[in-house]
């Protein structure tokens, strides 16, 4: 049975004109349709401070967007990318749908760079990341923050995480992307209170097991696994993330300099996802097969490792086509390595 | 016609369980046809089976009543396979299943799922030879020393037995998912279509294709259009169209060139600016394009509206019908649960002079191009009863001035989506899949096209 209730007619006009409005949190219950999963109870709980820019000014250009526009594109942006992630069944995922979709975030993209917010999410986006750590990056999303000092760091996205409460797909990231989105979302005040943090980012399910069971690739097969029975979504995100950044790592090690360093985090999902052979002989072996299929998909979800990636990189891969550094960072490998401890520590057991 | 439709529904169930709610996967249809006279219906499903309905020849005793659709055959298609080399699972779903015309007794049909496409012969037996010489009635060798005397053996009559057998296997000549087969008017040759190629086949050749359409961009991270249906000429065997995912049309003419990359035809309608959404292109999307059975008009499917085309305009299309622009405020969510991505088919009368497509709920849309009279009808097990007229259905606005037995829009089942329709090429039956139940009516007051 079809969940949505009506959408108001202020959600329709958004995505075809630009329409202002007076007070996000009059607009916000309108926003989304009715009877779709919320994460919050009380949109009262989200920010006033939504849309507004803090300390750091945005240009002009992207106030006079109305906020309630803009938080659904974003919204609408992130369930995109949410979607092109989740293609990766047992079967070959739909092509068409795949493409459709990944124009839908090209689309997106381009108006906002038009707008200028991109420059902005971007920005604020390197200025939440963490460069060193993951699991400093899990401190950030378990503490208690205070509004005003994370409304200055990223203006734009976390209100709209916030307001995504129809959409359960915020709190699903792009693997790789988790890390930045995840920080992003905890830089949000509401978002730290308790009821949020418990489910995705909290003290579990993933980062127990994070701490519990350190083999990244198993996990992750596992997971991944798991993922697609669950309902929840969360958890996927965080197992991914986790086990994505470490097993990229892994990767990175192992495999030799492949111009499509995408794919390289693609073979990490073992069961799953076929990775295209790296050495270049068995490439001309297989050259019938056409790996390039896989290409798309890996430029599509943006199999980024690195936690400097924010997940709007993918979409910057999507323009400009070039297969995106990978920065590999002394972090990882220490995460690696207490995995390992760990792992050692649990097979022993 | 219109809304003067008589139908009589003939319910056959394929996989329904009564008593349970839910549906078995495999038995979800999702391709339907009628062979080139009508005589046979053949469906396919999620499964890989195949199977065939034949319409029983039209009593004498009631010259009004016209033959309803039994099982014929049923046989097993496709088999789900693995890919070793991508290590992904190839679907037994049958995508399209196309009809030679009938050149013998034999019928042969084109059946595809995502990979292969196979050819099968359908063939009668109900006469078998008795009376062998060294064979006893049970097929045991005779002893020789018994054999006295020789006899020639004789045809006797039998219970009529219907036999499949795969005649061809057309293999590994798509890389990505075959969305269409198409035979051509020349009977000798048809194509593939996968989102990407088309391929170019002869009927008795297994091992070669010729590639005649390649979209593939040598960056694959360029790639913004893929190909989602094709389908030959009806009379000229050297045209064909393709439709795109951004909404556009193409006729190639296969004498121009031997990569028909380049086309001689471009349909496309010029977006209406006032409309742009983010989900403009999903939606244009083109889901489903049919030649008209005279060959001047193309009939496509995008997700809400359908479309007639003429061949000699390109601009744009001669006649929009809004199927269910209803859906056109809920775009978000319908994008949300993937509903958009739902691949809708369309169907001609034989006469051209109406046209008809699927939507949610387990409603259809007629549309009549000559009155402009449409009509919503349901295709359930609770509104049809046998021989029961079709009640018109209307879909009111969420809120608005409700009549009895209108549906708000609110109430739809998105998840009963009637996707696959065919039409008989000359009577007034149609035919519908809805999930896994096939609806046969027939308009028994109309039974001639006007």
């Amino acid at each position: 049975m079809f969940v949505c209730g009506s959408i108001c007619g202020a959600a329709v006009d958004f995505l075809s004109h630009r329409v202002c409005l007076s007070s996000p949190s009059q607009q916000r219950p309108n926003m989304f349709p009715k009877g779709t999963k919320r994460k919050f109870s009380d949109p009262a709980e989200e920010p006033a401070s939504s849309g507004d820019p803090g300390p750091a000014a945005p240009p002009p250009a992207a106030r006079t967007l109305s906020s309630s526009y803009s938080l659904q594109r974003q919204s609408l942006l992130d369930m995109s990318l949410i979607k092109l992630q989740l293609c990766h069944m047992l079967v070959e995922p739909n092509l068409c749908r795949s493409v459709l979709i990944a124009n839908t975030v090209r689309q997106i993209q381009e108006e906002m760079t038009q707008d200028g917010t991109w420059q902005i999410m971007t920005q604020a986006l390197a200025a939440a990341q963490c460069p060193a750590d993951r699991l400093v990056a899990t401190e950030v999303l378990c503490r208690q923050t205070e509004p005003g000092a994370q409304a200055g760091q990223s203006p734009k996205p976390f209100p709209v995480v916030g307001l995504e409460e129809g959409y359960h797909s915020e709190e699903v990231v792009m693997e790789g992307e988790v890390e930045t989105e995840v920080t992003m979302s905890t830089l949000s005040p509401q978002l730290s209170s308790s009821s949020y943090l418990a489910g995705p980012f909290g003290m579990d399910p993933c980062w127990d097991e994070e701490d519990e069971d350190g083999d990244c690739e198993e996990e992750e097969e596992e997971e991944e696994e798991e993922e697609e029975e669950e309902e929840e979504e969360d958890e996927e995100e965080e197992d991914s993330e986790e086990c994505m950044s470490e097993a990229d790592e892994a990767d990175r090690d192992h495999l030799s300099a492949d111009s499509r360093t995408g794919e390289q985090v693609f073979g990490t999902f073992e069961i799953k996802h076929p990775t295209p052979p790296p050495d270049p002989a068995l490439e001309e072996l297989f050259s019938d097969v056409d790996p390039s299929y896989y290409d798309l998909d890996t430029v599509l979800t943006g199999m980024q490792s690195t936690p400097k990636m924010g997940p709007y990189d993918l979409l910057e891969s999507l323009s400009s086509h070039a297969p995106t550094a990978l920065s590999s960072s002394a972090s990882c490998r220490s995460d690696l390595n207490e995995l390992d401890h760990i792992m050692e520590i649990i097979v022993g057991s | 016609m219109g809304e003067d439709t008589d139908a009589a529904p003939t319910l056959n169930h394929h996989g329904f369980l009564p008593d349970h709610n839910y549906v078995t996967d495999a038995d979800i249809i999702s391709t339907v046809e009628f062979n080139h006279t009508g005589e046979l219906l053949a469906t396919g499903d999620k499964g890989g089976r195949v199977v065939i309905f034949q319409r029983e020849p039209e009593s004498k005793t009631e010259p009004f009543s016209q033959g309803e659709y039994n099982v014929y055959s049923t046989f097993q298609s496709h088999e789900p396979e693995f890919d070793y080399l991508k290590s992904l699972e190839i679907e037994e779903k049958i995508n399209k299943i196309r009809w030679l015309p009938q050149q013998n007794a034999a019928h042969f049909l084109l059946s595809t799922n995502d990979k292969t496409i196979k050819l099968w012969k359908v063939s009668e037996r109900d006469k078998r030879p008795e009376g062998y010489n060294l064979k006893d009635e049970e097929g045991r060798i005779k002893d020789i020393s018994t054999v006295t005397s020789l006899q020639v053996p004789v045809l006797k009559p039998m219970d009529l037995m219907v036999e499949v057998t795969p005649r061809r296997v057309f293999a590994n000549a798509h890389t990505y998912h075959i969305n269409s087969i198409s035979v051509n008017s020349d009977y000798e040759t048809y194509m593939s279509a996968d989102d990407l190629r088309i391929n170019l086949w002869n009927l008795d050749i297994t091992d070669r294709s010729f590639n005649i359409v390649d979209i593939k961009p040598a960056n694959m991270e360029d790639l913004t259009e893929v190909i989602t249906a094709a389908e030959f000429h009806p009379h000229h065997c050297n045209l064909f169209v393709y439709s795109s995912s951004k909404g556009t049309l193409r006729l190639c003419d296969m004498r121009e060139a031997a990569l028909c990359d380049k086309h001689s035809k471009l349909f496309e309608e010029p977006e209406d600016p006032s409309a742009r959404s983010f989900f403009s292109e999903i939606i244009s999307s083109v889901s489903d394009v049919k030649f008209s059975h005279s060959g001047r008009y193309l009939l496509t499917r995008d997700y809400l509206t359908a479309k007639v085309w003429d061949l000699n305009m390109e601009s744009k299309p001669l006649e929009t019908y809004q199927v269910h622009d209803y859906l056109r405020s809920k775009l978000c969510s319908l994008y949300e649960n993937d509903c958009i991505f739902d691949k809708f088919e369309c169907a001609w009368n034989g006469a051209d002079s109406v046209i008809m497509t699927g939507a949610y709920n387990n409603f259809f849309r007629m549309f009549d191009r000559n009155t402009k009279r449409d009509v919503t009808l349901e295709a359930s097990r609770e509104s049809s009863k046998p021989r029961a007229v079709l009640k018109p259905r209307r879909v009111c606005a969420a809120g608005g001035k409700r009549r009895k037995d209108d549906i708000s829009v609110d109430s739809l089942d998105f998840t009963k989506k009637i996707l696959h329709t065919a039409w008989h090429p000359t009577e007034n039956i149609i035919a519908i899949a809805a999930t896994n139940n096939l609806y046969i009516f027939q308009d028994k007051l109309n039974s001639e096209m006007h």
